[in-house]
Order: C-alpha cells, then sequence, then structure tokens
C-alpha cells in the first residue's frame, strides 16, 4: 500500500533509487547529497536492491563509469552536487553525445570558491548545455516524483538522453516533510524494464562507440542529438500525465500558480517556488492578481509554452539562483527574454538574482518583487532590469 | 596450455588492418599480441590518444570487437563500468531473473583497456589506481611509447631522463628530460593486485604468455608494454621489435612479472648490453652524443639502469 511517512529530500531520493533498483551506480559523496549514496550504499549491503554499487574514487570517474555501464547495456544512477557535478563537466557531454540515459540526481549546491556548501543553481546551471535533461524539484516530494520520471523521460526511444534530477540543497534535501511512498511493484510497473540500444555487452553485433568524429561527420551528429530535445519536451508532458494518472499527482514543463488572471507574475524555480506560493497567496488576499510561473523542465527550454503563458502578463520578474558571470543577466531570464522577444512580445522584465550560497529568501522579500512588478507595469519598464535580491552593501 | 605460434596466427584478428596508426607504429602490434591470447568474448575501452584516433576514423573502425572510448583520464574507469554492468546483469542471473539476450550466458566475458603512457602514468592515474583497488576484473594494458604522441611528442612521466620531447626539448642548455621516469610497473605491484608485468612487442612469445594469464584472472591485471614509436623516437619503422628487445638487452626496460606478490624476470639478459646500443638508433637520445653534457647525462641514465636493474634482481631473488 501507498504509504505517507516523513522523509528528508535525500531519504526521499534514495527511497526511489531503491524502488527503481538499477543495475548500477557509481557514485561519491560530497555534501549536502552525501547522504543519498550512505543510504543507498546501506540498502545495497542489506541486500534491498541488486544493484552493482561501484564506490568510485572521484565523480569524474563515476560519470566516467556510469556512462560505460549505460553503455555496456543497462540502467544506471548517480547522485552528485557542486564541486562533484563539476568536476564530471567534461564527461556529461560526453554521456549525452552517447544518448546514454544515465539518470543523474543533483542536489544543488553552490560552486566554489569560496568554498560554500549550501544552495544555489550554479552548479547545474553551469552544466546546462551539456545536452542533459534538467528537472527542478520544489519539494520532498518532487524530487521522489521527478526521478521516477526521470527514467521514464530519459530512456524513452525517442530521447534517449540522460537526465539530471535537481532538488535544492538542504532546503530540500535536509528537510522533512510528508513524503506519499508510491508501492515498489507500481513504481517498477511505470518504470518498466529497461530496454537497451546497442549494448556493448552484445558480442555478436559490435560496435564502436565514441570515435574519432571529424568536420565531416561530427555536425550532422550534433544536429541529430539537436533534434532529441523536441521529442524530450513532450517526453516530460506525457510522461508528467502518466505519472498523474497512476499515482494522482500529474507534472509538465511548468507549474501555473494562480496564472490565469495574473498580471504580476514571478518565475523561479525549485524550493523558492514554495515561498513565492505563500507571497502569491498573501497578496490575493489583498486583491493584488499575483501569480507564479514554476519552471520545472529547463533543459529542454519550453520557450513556447512559456511565451504563451505569460502573454497576458503586465510585467514579469524571472528569478535566477545563478549568476552568468560577465553577462549582464542571469541564465533564466536571459532565455526567458529570447523566447519572449522572438515571439514578438514585449512585456516589461526584470531579474532577480537570489539566494547564492544558501542565502535565505523570505516571503516578504518576494512580496517586495510583486511590489517592484506593479511599479514596472505602471511605468512600461524596470528603472533597475537587475537586481541583487537581500544583498547587502 | 598457452597457445603456440601456429594457433596464435589461426586466431581471427580483433584489430583488423586499414587502421591509419603510422608505419611501424608498435601499438597495434601490441593489442593484435594481447587480443591474440584469449579466445573468450572480450570488449576493450581506450582512452584518447594515437590507438583510438586511428582505428576509428567515423565513419570507419578497424575494431572487431566492442570497442568505447569516452576521454582521456578514464580508461580504467570505463573498463571498470563495463565489468560493473556484467556483473550486475549476471548476478541478477544467480538470484533468478533471465540474462539480457544479448548476453552470452557461456561465455566468459574479457575486459580490456588499451591506454597510452600519458592516459595510464599521468592523467588517468587516479582512475587507474581507483579501478585497481576496488578489484574489477579487467586487464589494463599501458600502449607505453614514452611520450604523448597523439597530441606531438610531448613528455610524460614515461618519458626516460635525456629524451628529446617537444616540451623536454634538447637545447643548448637542457639536454632534454631532466628527471627519470616513473616506474609505474612497481606502483601498479604496490597495489598488491594479483598480476602485474612488463612486456615488449619484439618477444610475442613473452607478451602472449603474459596477456593469457592475465587474462585468465577475476580481478585486476596490469601489463606495461614499452611500445615503440618510430616518430616520436626519431627510429627507422622497421626496427620496432629490434629496439623493444635492445630495451630489454641493455635492462633499460626488463620483461618481469607480479604474480601474487611474486617478482620473477621472464627474461635475463644473456649478457646485459651497455645502454648505448639501445640510444644510438633513435634520434630521441642524438643530442646525447654530441658532446661532454650528453656523454655525462648517459652516465646517469646507465647508473638509473643499472640502480634498477639491481633492484629488480634484488626483489626477484636473484641477487
Ligand atoms: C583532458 C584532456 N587533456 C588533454 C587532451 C589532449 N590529448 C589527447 S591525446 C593526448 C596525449 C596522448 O598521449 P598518450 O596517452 O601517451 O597516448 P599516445 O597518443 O602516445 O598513444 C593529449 C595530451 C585531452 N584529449 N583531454
Amino acid at each position: 500500500m501507498p504509504e505517507v511517512k516523513p522523509m528528508e529530500g535525500n531519504q526521499a531520493v534514495a527511497e526511489a533509487m531503491r524502488q527503481i533498483n538499477p543495475d548500477a551506480v557509481a557514485a561519491y559523496p560530497i555534501t549536502p547529497s552525501t547522504e543519498i549514496v550512505q543510504t543507498f550504499a546501506q540498502f545495497v549491503a542489506d541486500g534491498e536492491v541488486d544493484t552493482n554499487f561501484v564506490a568510485v574514487e572521484s565523480e569524474h570517474s563515476a560519470m566516467s563509469a556510469c556512462t560505460a555501464a549505460a553503455a555496456a547495456g543497462g540502467r544506471v544512477m548517480n547522485v552528485t552536487s557542486a564541486n562533484g557535478l563539476a568536476l564530471m563537466w567534461e564527461i556529461l557531454y560526453i554521456t549525452a553525445s552517447l544518448r546514454q540515459p544515465v539518470i543523474l540526481t543533483v542536489v544543488n549546491r553552490a560552486l566554489s570558491g569560496n568554498i560554500n556548501i549550501h544552495c544555489d543553481h550554479s552548479d547545474t546551471m553551469g552544466a546546462r548545455d551539456a545536452g542533459w535533461i534538467q528537472l527542478y524539484g520544489e519539494n520532498v516530494q518532487e524530487a521522489y516524483d521527478n526521478l521516477i520520471q526521470a527514467v521514464v523521460i530519459g530512456e524513452r526511444e525517442d530521447v534517449r538522453l540522460p537526465v539530471m534530477s535537481c532538488l535544492d540543497g538542504f532546503l530540500v534535501s535536509h528537510s522533512y516533510e510528508l513524503l506519499q511512498v508510491e508501492d515498489d511493484e507500481a513504481v517498477q510497473e511505470f518504470i518498466g524494464p529497461y530496454q537497451p540500444r546497442y549494448p556493448l555487452l552484445d558480442i555478436e553485433n559490435p560496435i564502436t562507440m565514441g570515435p574519432l568524429d571529424l568536420w565531416d561527420f561530427y555536425f550532422e551528429h550534433k544536429r541529430d542529438q539537436w533534434e532529441a530535445y523536441g521529442p524530450a519536451k513532450q517526453a516530460i508532458i506525457e510522461v508528467g500525465q502518466a505519472f498523474g494518472e497512476e499515482f494522482g499527482r500529474p507534472y509538465g514543463l511548468m507549474e501555473k500558480y494562480h496564472l490565469d488572471d495574473a498580471d504580476f507574475v514571478v518565475m523561479a524555480m525549485s524550493s523558492m517556488a514554495g515561498t513565492a506560493k505563500d507571497a502569491v497567496e498573501t497578496l490575493r488576499e489583498d486583491g493584488v492578481k499575483a501569480g507564479l510561473l514554476k519552471l520545472r523542465a529547463f533543459r529542454p527550454f519550453p520557450s513556447e509554452e512559456i511565451v504563451a503563458t505569460l502573454q497576458n502578463a503586465a510585467a514579469v520578474a524571472i528569478c535566477d539562483r545563478a549568476a552568468s558571470f560577465g553577462a549582464e543577466t542571469g541564465p533564466l531570464y536571459a532565455e526567458t527574454i529570447a523566447a519572449l522577444y522572438s515571439a514578438g512580445m514585449q512585456i516589461p522584465c526584470c531579474n532577480y538574482i537570489y539566494g547564492l550560497g544558501g542565502r535565505q529568501v523570505t516571503p516578504e522579500e518576494i512580496v517586495g518583487i510583486y511590489r517592484d512588478l506593479e511599479r514596472i507595469a505602471a511605468e512600461g519598464q524596470p528603472s533597475q532590469p537587475l537586481q541583487f535580491l537581500g544583498v547587502r552593501g | 596450455m598457452p597457445k603456440n605460434l601456429k594457433q596464435l596466427s589461426h586466431t581471427p584478428l580483433r584489430l583488423t588492418g586499414g587502421h591509419r596508426l603510422c608505419p611501424g607504429c608498435g601499438e597495434p602490434i601490441v593489442v593484435r599480441q594481447v587480443l591474440m591470447a584469449t579466445d573468450d568474448p572480450v570488449i576493450a575501452a581506450s582512452c584518447t590518444g594515437c590507438l583510438e584516433v586511428s582505428t576509428t576514423i567515423f565513419p570507419y573502425t578497424a575494431w572487431n570487437i566492442p570497442w568505447i572510448h569516452i576521454a582521456f583520464e578514464n580508461a580504467a574507469a570505463t573498463i571498470a563500468g563495463i565489468e560493473a554492468m556484467y556483473k550486475a546483469h549476471k548476478a541478477r542471473a544467480a538470484k533468478g531473473t533471465p540474462l539480457p539476450d544479448y548476453i552470452d550466458p557461456d561465455a566468459d566475458y574479457k575486459f580490456v583497456a588499451f591506454a597510452g603512457d600519458g592516459g595510464t602514468y599521468d592523467i588517468g592515474f587516479q582512475s587507474l589506481s581507483g579501478a585497481t583497488e576496488r578489484g574489477h576484473q579487467f586487464l589494463y594494458v599501458c600502449l607505453n611509447n614514452e611520450a604523448y604522441m597523439n597530441t606531438g611528442i610531448q613528455r610524460s612521466s614515461a618519458t626516460p631522463m635525456g629524451g628529446h620531447t617537444t616540451t623536454s626539448p634538447a637545447g643548448s642548455v637542457i639536454p632534454g628530460k631532466q628527471q627519470h621516469q616513473k616506474d609505474l610497473t612497481a606502483c601498479m605491484a604496490a597495489h598488491d593486485m594479483p598480476y602485474v608485468a612488463q612486456s615488449i612487442p619484439g618477444r610475442w612469445r613473452d607478451l602472449t604468455r603474459k596477456a593469457e594469464k592475465a587474462f585468465a584472472i577475476d580481478g585486476p591485471t596490469f601489463i606495461n608494454v614499452l611500445t615503440p614509436c618510430p616518430l616520436g623516437w626519431r627510429l627507422a619503422p622497421e626496427m620496432t621489435p629490434e629496439i623493444s628487445q635492445l630495451a630489454a638487452d641493455t635492462c633499460m626496460w626488463p620483461l618481469y612479472e607480479v604474480e601474487d606478490g611474486q617478482w620473477k624476470l621472464t627474461y635475463k639478459p644473456k649478457e646485459k648490453k651497455p645502454i648505448e646500443e639501445y640510444l644510438e638508433p633513435q634520434g630521441r637520445f642524438r643530442h646525447l652524443f654530441r658532446d661532454e653534457k650528453g656523454a655525462e647525462m648517459r652516465q646517469k641514465m646507465q647508473e638509473w639502469a643499472d640502480y634498477k636493474w639491481n633492484q629488480l634482481l634484488e626483489r626477484c631473488g636473484e641477487q
């Protein structure tokens, strides 16, 4: 029977991994995701999973071994954060290019330097062009649900791409919430058996994987890869619907919170969306038409759907939990603006960079953002296009 | 029973002709000798380097066996990942889940990594050390041509003292590389792995026997093969087998194995030749024959070779 249990985000991820029961996991500990690796290692030690757990000596080897294990033919998972993800960076691109649907949980944490163990999205934003699907979860339940869906999305025949399932370090990874844990059998049923494509262990049909690919073919291969992200978007939608039908919690590319009639829209990802929902409630009580666009899929970036969702907004605040140094805005802002501009839409927008290195965001600060939006809508453009929320000095 | 020459010559080629390695390159010779040593299914991994770029130029491949390349510093992690998946399927099968239909239940799969000295001694050392400590079943073959050849002959920690490379050039002040080469074979032996050896392509029986032994072990094994590179060594291409034999005869590259901690010479030159016989045919050491400074360098190199040889004899209980 499905059960409701208090669980931390990390435990919820480990629980989903137990239920998925992958063929291989190669992982390396780093705060704040260490607990997932430890919990999973215990599942292995207690015979609760069949997984071959490879306790590698680095994240570089972790992602190398995962990519190779997936290429050999089987379901593979991995876990990391921040510097660990940075150390995998070279291999991330290769996993995606080899079209291996490795599933990676990233517990988001600020990249060094200086060293900081708390949440921001600089790690996964830094990997945004690597070719991985990226899903961002708001809370413990979403971390659990997203991981299960990630398996189905990544392994779909028309997708075959690796997936990062992201949750906020400490804010979600170490927060206890009530989690609806589904039945092991129901999860297995939902993900289905792994369907390998060109497995290296197929001795009768030897293939050469990862060859030298020069100017005469590389470009076509990259274009072919490019074309997988359309089906990937569709897969996120369809798998999210199917998940809803099966477990009663439907998902899509984004969550629209009081958006139908919203004039003032905040766009954010992950746990900040939870805080923003509070602010929206408060403002709605005062008659302010506030709404929230919580983006779940950053890769593929759902430009069309974002444009359609924002078309009636009077002003939009786009919140980035990462800085893109040397650029004039954060990455979420840049991509959203590009989408709006391409669609010929001139909505006044502003960019907030917030929460770097785990800096708390309060509901009051978010209410302040909506107040700014009222002013921006009235004036037709922001006086300050980029602000650092809650920063001193 | 080890295969005899006739049997070896009838083993189907797993690395075929038509690849684009240089004339006289030692790498395909070593790869073929190693792969001839087993009739079991083999899956190979390579790291970035000459072998990879020259045997797999898309849309062609010279490999008749499953082969993968991921990056430069991770041949060991790569082969470990493949082995881990194989073992995962086998373990599930032992508990009653049917093996995937593409895995032959009766065969004994082998896993081999071929990596250059750059990918092994330097950038891939951590990956190799880690995979070895974890005890995966694989044979790791270092195609040791003593420099980064693929990128144009840069020094590695396998480059011998005095060797000219493009990043340890022989100049008017500095006569080539200033440091001795890392003794990686001994480093690997210090991992207490079940089988470690040094070999050369010039003695096929030595190398194929060692590969046979390594393939028979369910654990990590390592063979460091001195692999001449005519281009980088400035060597006549037809001299590849011969120069490797001279490396053994001068004790610059002794042939031995370490089996379960037991060190054993597999070849003892009847008469230990002076290192000059090995150095002279190679353009990379030519500057050592020009002046007094070169002679001093050769002296140091001879002393080092003697020191390492005596150390090895002692380890092998030959002294
Ligand atoms: C991370 C990384 N650094 C550097 C390179 C460039 N690179 C490619 S092959 C190579 C040298 C290969 O030398 P070695 O391993 O000795 O093999 P060889 O080509 O001599 O067989 C280098 C430096 C790379 N591909 N990846």
